[in-house]
Formats: C-alpha cells, structure tokens, sequence
C-alpha cells in the first residue's frame, strides 16, 4: 500500500510539470466515420470540449445555453466547440435527431466507449474543459449550474487573447 | 500484493522513461476521486419497523481513478473503498481495494490491452463491458484485448477475460471477436459520392462456464452473436441489429434450453430544426451472464437498452422503465423540433417542442404444457414475433415546450401520460406466473404536469424553480412537488425541495419528503451536502435499475478530478 501511495505521490509531482494535452483517443463522427480528438482541436483559436449526453439534463442546458454565447465566440476569435457525447452506441442513434431538434450548430462527437471520458478522468457529465491554441488544456469545469455558461465565455475570451484562466 | 508491486514497478519504470524524455514525449496523468457518505437517522414514518435502518448508522464509500498516458503507452488503476457500502448499492461491496488496474501499448498498428477494459460490440446486444457507479454497476473485464486496423475503414477486436464480480471474478470465461468495416471512400468511389455512409458490423461471442448438475446437461460453451449494419444518406440514417444466442438454461429463463434472439432498428431523419427518430425492437430469451445462476446486475455479459426515453425530473423519474431481458418488445419514437426565431409561434427567441412516445410490452409466449415434462425442460415456449404479447409492461407519452420569454426568464413545460406495470418492473413477475392470474396484477397510471423556470436575477444570478404534479389512484397515489435553487456562478448553489405524497391511500404515508443541499464548486472539484427525507423508488440509468430504499439523514458527496 505504501508503495502505491508513493508511485502516486511521484505521478502527481511529475504530471504538474507537464502542461496537460488531450491523449490520442479515437472517436467518431455522426455519421459513424473514426475520427482522432487531436485532429479535431483547433490549432488556430481556442478549442471548447464539452461532454455531454442524452440523457443528462444539466449538460443539455449548458449546451443550449452556451449556443448564443459559441456563435459569437467563433466570429470574435475563432473558438471551435466540440461537444462530445459519451452516449452508449444504442442511444447514438438519437443523437443527430436530439442536435437537431435544439439546433445546436456544434462539432458533435462520439465516445461510445467512454475511452476519452476515462483517459480525462472524468467522473460526471456534464464536464467542460477549454484548450489554447496549442492544445494545452487551460480550463477544466465540472457540472453545471445557470450561469456557468457566462464564466465559460469570459474564459474562452482570455484564452483567445494569451491569457490562462489557471493561474 | 505482489502483483501491485508488480504493477508499480511498472508505473515507476513508465515515469522513468517518461522523465528522461520529457521534452520529446511529455506524459499525462488524468485522474479523479469520488467520497460519498451518509448519516443515517432514525425516521419512524418512512420507516416503521427499522428494518432500513443501518446498524452502522454512517455509511460512506469512495474511489479513486488514475490514467497514466505517454504517447503510445498508457496505464490506469481504480482503488474502490466501502466502509460500508450505502443503502441501496448492491451488497457484493464490501471492503477496499484495486479493482481495475491496465496496461495498455500500441505496437505496428496493433493496439493492445492486458488487464482491465471496458469493450463493446455494436448496441452490445452481445457484448459490453461497462460500468455506471452510480447504479453500483461494473462487469470490467480483466484479460486481454487487442484491436487492429488491417486496412482503411476495417476495425477488429478480440477479447478475452473474465468479468468483474465484486471483489472477485465471474466463474465463467468470455471470447470474443468483433469486426466493423466502413465502406470507404478509397475502395467505393461511388458510395462517397452519393452522399452515402454504410458500415456494416458482425461479432461472435462465447463463454464457458462448468457444469456439474445432477439433472440437467448444462452447455457448457455458450455462443452467441450478431450482425449489423447503419447506413446513412443526407438527412437520412438507419440502423439495423441483429443478436442470437444459443441454448444457455439460467435462473433468468427457468433453465430452458430454448435459444435466443433480438433485433433492434431505428430510422432517423434530422435537418434545419426537426429531428425525428422510429426505433422497433423485440428480444426473446436473451439473458446473457458468465454465471448461469446470476441474477439482479450481476456478471451481464451484454446490455439490452431500453426503449423508452430516461426522464431526469424527479416525480417521472419514480416510475422509470427496466428493460426485461426474458423478453419484450416495444416501439419509441422521439420528435424534436425548433420554431425558428421570429416566427409567429417562434417568437424573439424561438421555441423548443420535443414528444416522445415509447410502448413496451410482453413477447407472444406458447407455454409447452408441463405434461410434456422433458419438451417443456427444453423449450419452455414458443414464440411468434409476428404475434403481439399480452401483457402491458410500460408506456410513456410526454410532450415538451421549452422557450426563452425574454432575457431574464426561460419557461419549460412537459405534460407526461404513463403507464407501469410494478408486477413486472418491480416485483419481477414472469409472464406465466402473470397469465395465470392476469387481475392480480399491480399496475400503475397517471398524468404528470410539470413546469420549469429560469429566471436570471443578475450577471451570474440565477433562480431556477419546478412544480411538478403526480395524479394517480395506483400505488402511492397523487404527488406534488416544489423545488426551488439559487446559483451563483461559478461557485455556490443552494436548493430546496419538498414532495408532498398528499394522495397515498395509507394515510398515516401522506408525507412529505423534504430535501436541501448546498453544493461548492471550484473547477474540477465539487462538494455537495444534503440534509432530507428520501423516498423508496427504483434508480435507473440506461435501463439497468436498482432498488432505493426510504431514508433520512444528512449526506455528503465529494468529487474531483484532475
């Protein structure tokens, strides 16, 4: 046990000097194409991922919510979102429908097999993380409250004009 | 213990490396932690006779995910803990300890897992390997998995391992392979430029598992598998799953040796605002687990999805839908459609209207006559899927208006119609014991109405509110609820709520059950305390249920993740 606790302390001590990047996960498309989460970060402007799924109301708020916010964002300074659902295969197929129907102009992703959700260590949906343009994560939120929607814009702002919300 | 060490060697080597070459690769190290505990009181309403209250008065329960990932290498380990385990969670935790840890590398194209993983085929109709913590869920796989890419648009997987069953593993073995082709662009120019996308997928699983009965000769092997295929054009997309399982006599279906089968099918259309989905599906006999004598959420091999939609708001969240792996058929269709902004009913802002309808009911079942004594040990029944089923088991008609009234307030209403039948979904009848003696069945309908509003108070400010009413004569009889929360972005949230069960036959049951919580968030980490009154009722993700009991007391749950 203590040996573990010390492997641990040692990971936690090397991580921190690394800036955090997306690991090299598969996912896919709507339209059931492979497609690598690092081909789809922008390396031109911030890169908002979002996960969300179906069945999770909260993340359905913040992706409506965050719409009117995103579309400006994109004209401003070139931020990309992705939202990626970690919906199991079965409920996939209501996706497009579901993005549709709240018209939702996002990149819409898939993680079916939850392989990015785990390789981020996240517990719960929804979750949000904002990358910089060179991909280093700058931002991470989890859950969702009315409101969060504002403090994710004013982040995506800062991170557009060289600035990390982190510190 | 040695293979920990074991373990942590490896971990320790993979920092070394990672070290020495930080620059060039530059390691990642994901991970998060979840504390949840209880204290429980005393509470002689909800609970008369003690018998779910625990003797240890405070439960908690946590655990702690790390994934370590240096380019083509990555590794993780889970530490679960139950001190012990809270009411309502399966009782199979019981302790502490790892019980996921992996190693995973990609080598020349193939990518390799040794250790735990979380795998499945196609919907998983034959296979999948998952976990929801909330449901107390986990069959992770422990063995090997291996996945590669031979030519453009071709994916196959093989695994093979054992379940996870608690802190042990499940008796029986599982093999598998799975293959899914994209039909790409390079080899079928004309598909590409027909707009269309087609990707067809078949699996084959089998598990063994000894036998050594004294009346029955048990297969021991046990194979199952499908095909599939999703095809889609514009707007348009479909998708199509077939599943058949050979003869498997389990507690589930009364160790018949009858085979079994499923299909599930959805067709689709979304463009400018409207988005529709059909799904049809029907499954026979497809109870799938490493242990023939399995039951409740144990040792799944595959997953069977719901067709009915997942409700998040509280009162149609008591009445949720599980999916009967013996056998069931049913229908959803879900139509989501956005009046554009400017228009007559659209108003500034545009308006949301969501209905989804979804039936389920029984299979046509021909018992065998128990005369026939063997015949009726092999078979059990015959079944026409052409012929409907008898039985009612569940169905929901909801339709939904959401619309944002102005730059303050936001309004959401939902009229929901259901139909339950508890003698299935919750005291887990089968048909016969049902068919023979159909007025003794307990079921359960109502209308729900429910209405929503979000009301913005100031930059970061918001009030949310919903009054939700339950009107039913079955089971606990009429519901109304309030509930009230206050959000300050991005830190603090406080809510309130009370259910008022004013209807229940019983009157000395005509409670109340109030909750509230304070919730603090900073980033990644959340913590959340709650101090109320919760009632019995079933807790459901995805179609996989579990039983809640009533409790009282004050709770706390901590989650981060970094």
């Amino acid at each position: 046990m203590k040996n573990l606790l010390t492997a641990l302390s040692l990971l936690f001590a090397t991580s921190t000097l690394v800036a955090q990047e997306i690991p090299s996960t598969n996912l896919k498309t709507l339209d059931g194409q492979s497609i690598n989460i690092q081909d789809a970060i922008s390396d031109e402007g911030p890169t908002v991922i979002s996960f969300w799924a179906t069945w999770c109301k909260p993340c359905i708020k913040e992706l409506t919510a965050f719409m009117d916010y995103a579309i400006d964002l994109e004209e401003e300074v070139g931020a990309k979102v992705l939202a990626v659902s970690i919906d199991d295969s079965r409920n996939s197929a209501r996706i497009a429908p579901m993005v549709q129907g709240q018209g939702w102009e996002y990149t819409v992703l898939l993680d079916e097999n939850q392989d990015l959700k785990r390789n981020l260590g996240i517990v719960n949906v929804p979750f949000t993380l904002v990358l910089n343009k060179e991909g280093e994560v700058v931002w991470k939120h989890s859950g969702y409250s009315p409101g969060d929607e504002e403090e994710l814009a004013e982040v995506v702002e800062e991170v557009a004009a060289g600035y990390d919300p982190s510190h | 213990m040695k293979r920990l060490l074991l373990f942590t060697w490896v971990i320790f080597s993979a920092i070394g490396s990672f070290a020495q070459e930080q620059n060039t690769f530059g390691g990642q190290l994901h991970g998060n932690f979840q504390l949840d505990g209880q204290l429980y009181l005393r509470d002689e309403s909800i609970d008369p006779t003690g018998e779910f209250y625990p003797d240890e008065r405070f439960l908690g329960q946590g655990y702690a995910n790390f994934v370590y990932s240096d380019g083509n290498f990555s590794s993780g380990l889970r530490y679960e803990n139950y001190q012990n385990v809270m009411l309502g969670f399966p009782e199979g935790y019981r302790g502490e300890g790892i019980t996921y840890r992996y190693l995973k590398f990609k080598q020349d194209g193939l990518d390799i897992t040794i250790g735990n993983f979380y795998e499945q085929f196609g919907t998983g109709m034959v296979f999948r390997s998952y976990e929801e913590r909330g449901l107390g869920y986990d069959n992770a796989m422990d063995g090997v998995r291996i996945k590669v890419n031979p030519v453009s648009g071709l994916s196959l997987k093989a695994v093979m391992g054992r379940q996870r069953f608690y802190f042990e593993k499940s008796p029986g073995l599982l093999r598998g392979i799975d293959a899914e082709y994209n039909l790409s662009k390079e080899l079928f120019p004309k598909l590409d430029s027909a707009g269309l996308r087609w990707t067809v997928g078949g699996s084959y699983m089998s598990k063994y598992q000894r036998a050594n009965d004294p009346f029955l000769v048990l297969p021991e092997n046990v194979a199952a598998g499908g095909v599939r295929t999703q095809v889609s054009k514009g707007p348009w997309a479909m998708q199509i799953e077939y599943a058949y399982k050979a003869n498997d006599p389990s507690a589930d279906n009364g160790y018949i040796y009858k085979d079994g089968n499923g299909i599930l099918t959805n067709v689709s259309y979304s463009k400018n605002g409207l988005g529709i989905i059909a799904g049809v599906k029907r499954i026979d006999n497809m109870s799938f687990r490493t242990d023939r004598n399995g039951s409740t959420i144990d040792m799944l091999v595959n997953y069977l999805s719901p067709t009915a939609q997942v409700h998040t708001y509280a009162l149609p969240a008591l009445y949720q839908y599980a999916t009967q792996i013996n056998g069931e058929e049913g229908i959803q269709l879900e139509a989501n459609y956005k009046f554009k902004r400017n228009t007559a009913l659209g108003g500034k802002y545009g308006m949301l209207l969501s209905i989804n309808y979804s039936v389920v009911q029984s299979i046509d079942k021909d018992y065998v006559d128990p005369a026939l004594d063997t015949l009726r040990t092999l078979q059990g029944y015959y079944s026409d899927p052409l012929i409907r089923g008898d039985i009612p088991y569940f169905h929901d008609f909801n339709i939904t208006l959401s619309k944002k009234i102005n730059t303050k307030l936001k309004l959401n209403a939902m009229y929901l119609n259901l139909f339950y039948n508890r003698s299935v979904l919750e005291d887990g009848l089968g048909d016969e014991s049902i068919l023979l003696n159909p007025d003794g069945q307990k079921l359960m309908s109502g209308d729900i109405f429910i209405v929503e509003s979000l009301y913005k108070v100031r930059r970061k400010h918001y009030l949310r509110t919903e009054f939700q009413h339950l009107s039913t004569r079955d089971d606990r009889g009429s519901m109304a609820m309030a509930l009230a929360e206050y959000s300050i972005a991005p830190h603090w949230f406080f809510s309130v709520q009370d259910i008022y069960n004013y209807g229940n036959p019983d009157e000395a049951q005509r409670l109340h059950y109030p909750l509230a919580s304070v919730v603090y968030t900073s980033g990644t980490s959340r913590f959340q305390l709650s101090y109320g009154r919760q009632q019995r009722g079933i807790f459901c993700v995805g179609g996989v249920c579990r039983v809640v009991p009533p409790s009282n007391g004050v709770s706390f749950s901590l989650t981060s993740s970094f």
